[in-house]
């Protein structure tokens, strides 16, 4: 006997009722890739990540990413990039940022000719 | 400036054009929390709840310019013989593949109506039309991507767009029954017609069955199903009006 449930996507799967571990394999349509949407508020503005959807191809994505994540609010544009073509970094290696947040000589607030400009346009403003 | 014969042709127009997102979209919304899987339960839901969006602007149009009654009465207190509605918006919602390969029929008609509409010489309607064609081209993106997906997907779905497609010919067809004064609006450019509606949408449906696989079935060989429009329907329409007014007819008067 097989689970009979209240929602029939869970009926259609045909699990046994009876069976201790059920055999959860995937067939090939049913195990869908993951695609990274991208959405831009504005022309010109930049697409910002968003979140994810789970779809059997990048057209699908798409269509499914237009109402998760453009179905409210102001939407122009959406992108659709399968995560697999994602190359992210290893979190193993995050120690190659962790001495970046002392230098502050790159923070451009830190630069000294900040004060040389305040006094130029202090100057200008005196003539 | 639209002489009264002109004024009922566009009383008629408006009200089957409204009854037909009524009932599409009150069909459609049976769909919630049963679509096939979460993200179209959410799709399907909110193309339904656009469709009833799309209702209450052609009735709030009759109301407000024609002199109907409110879009509450129109949509909830009428009886079964006064919707002019085709009969292929009041079927049951059947298996997913009927009530997608609908879905599709429905929305290329409702563009090319509302794509014209947004020309009309009657500005209501082309403020109107203007203001939701976007939806539409929305809807009909939704359901021809699956579409093409399914028609070329396994060889069960396949066959389930085909034999869809087969069962909803006929009664799509019966969209495009004509009415009483149509030619008028024709004639004064306040819409299309509906022998050109019907031209234009066997092309664009064609075009996407095509694309998916799938065979077109012969529109002239097909009687479509007609009566709609003037008020004869199926035995599906009065249950579903009977669950559609269930809460509101309890106090019609209630404020929401």
């Amino acid at each position: 006997m097989n689970i009979q449930s209240l929602d029939p996507r869970i009926t259609r799967l045909g699990i046994d009722a009876e069976e201790k571990n059920p055999d959860q394999t995937l067939q090939r349509e049913e195990h869908w890739e993951t695609y990274q949407v991208f959405h831009q508020k504005k022309r010109g503005e930049k697409h910002s990540s968003v979140g994810v959807v789970h779809a059997p191809n990048a057209e699908m994505a798409l269509l499914f990413a237009k109402e998760q994540y453009a179905r409210r609010g102001e939407t122009v544009n959406l992108w659709i990039v399968n995560t697999r073509d994602v190359l992210a970094m290893n979190y193993d290696d995050y120690d190659v940022f962790s001495t970046t947040p002392e230098k502050m000589y790159r923070d451009p607030a830190g630069y000294k000719v900040n004060d040389k400009i305040a006094a130029y346009k202090k100057a200008q403003l005196d003539v | 400036m639209f002489n009264t014969d002109t004024l009922n042709a566009l009383r008629r127009l408006l009200l089957a054009m409204a009854d037909d997102h009524l009932i599409i979209g009150h069909r459609n919304s049976e769909w919630t929390g049963l679509g096939p899987i979460l993200e179209e339960d959410i799709a399907f839901s909110s193309i339904a709840q656009d469709k009833i969006g799309h209702a209450l602007g052609l009735y709030s149009i009759l109301y407000e310019q024609l002199g109907e009654a409110d879009p509450d009465t129109l949509a909830f207190m009428r009886n079964e013989t006064d919707f002019t509605s085709c009969q292929l918006v009041e079927y049951p919602i059947g298996e997913y593949d009927f009530s997608l390969v609908r879905h599709l029929l429905f929305d290329v008609a409702a563009l090319i109506r509302f794509e014209d509409a947004s020309h009309s010489a009657y500005d209501p309607l082309a403020k109107l039309a203007r203001k939701v064609k976007g939806e539409i081209k929305y809807h009909v993106f939704h359901a021809s991507t699956f579409v093409k997906q399914l028609g070329q997907g396994s060889e069960e779905s396949k066959a389930r767009m085909q034999s869809a497609l087969n069962q909803n010919m006929a009664l799509a067809l019966g969209m495009f029954e004509s009415f009483e004064g149509e030619a008028l609006l024709v004639q004064q450019g306040i819409y299309k017609g509906e022998a050109a509606i019907r031209t234009a949408w066997l092309g664009e449906v064609g075009a996407i069955v095509e694309e998916a696989g799938l065979k077109m079935p012969d529109a002239e060989k097909l009687e479509p199903i007609y009566g709609g429009r003037k008020g004869f329907h199926t035995e599906y329409l009065q249950p579903l009006l009977d669950e559609m007014t269930e809460v509101f007819r309890i106090d019609p008067a209630a404020e929401w």
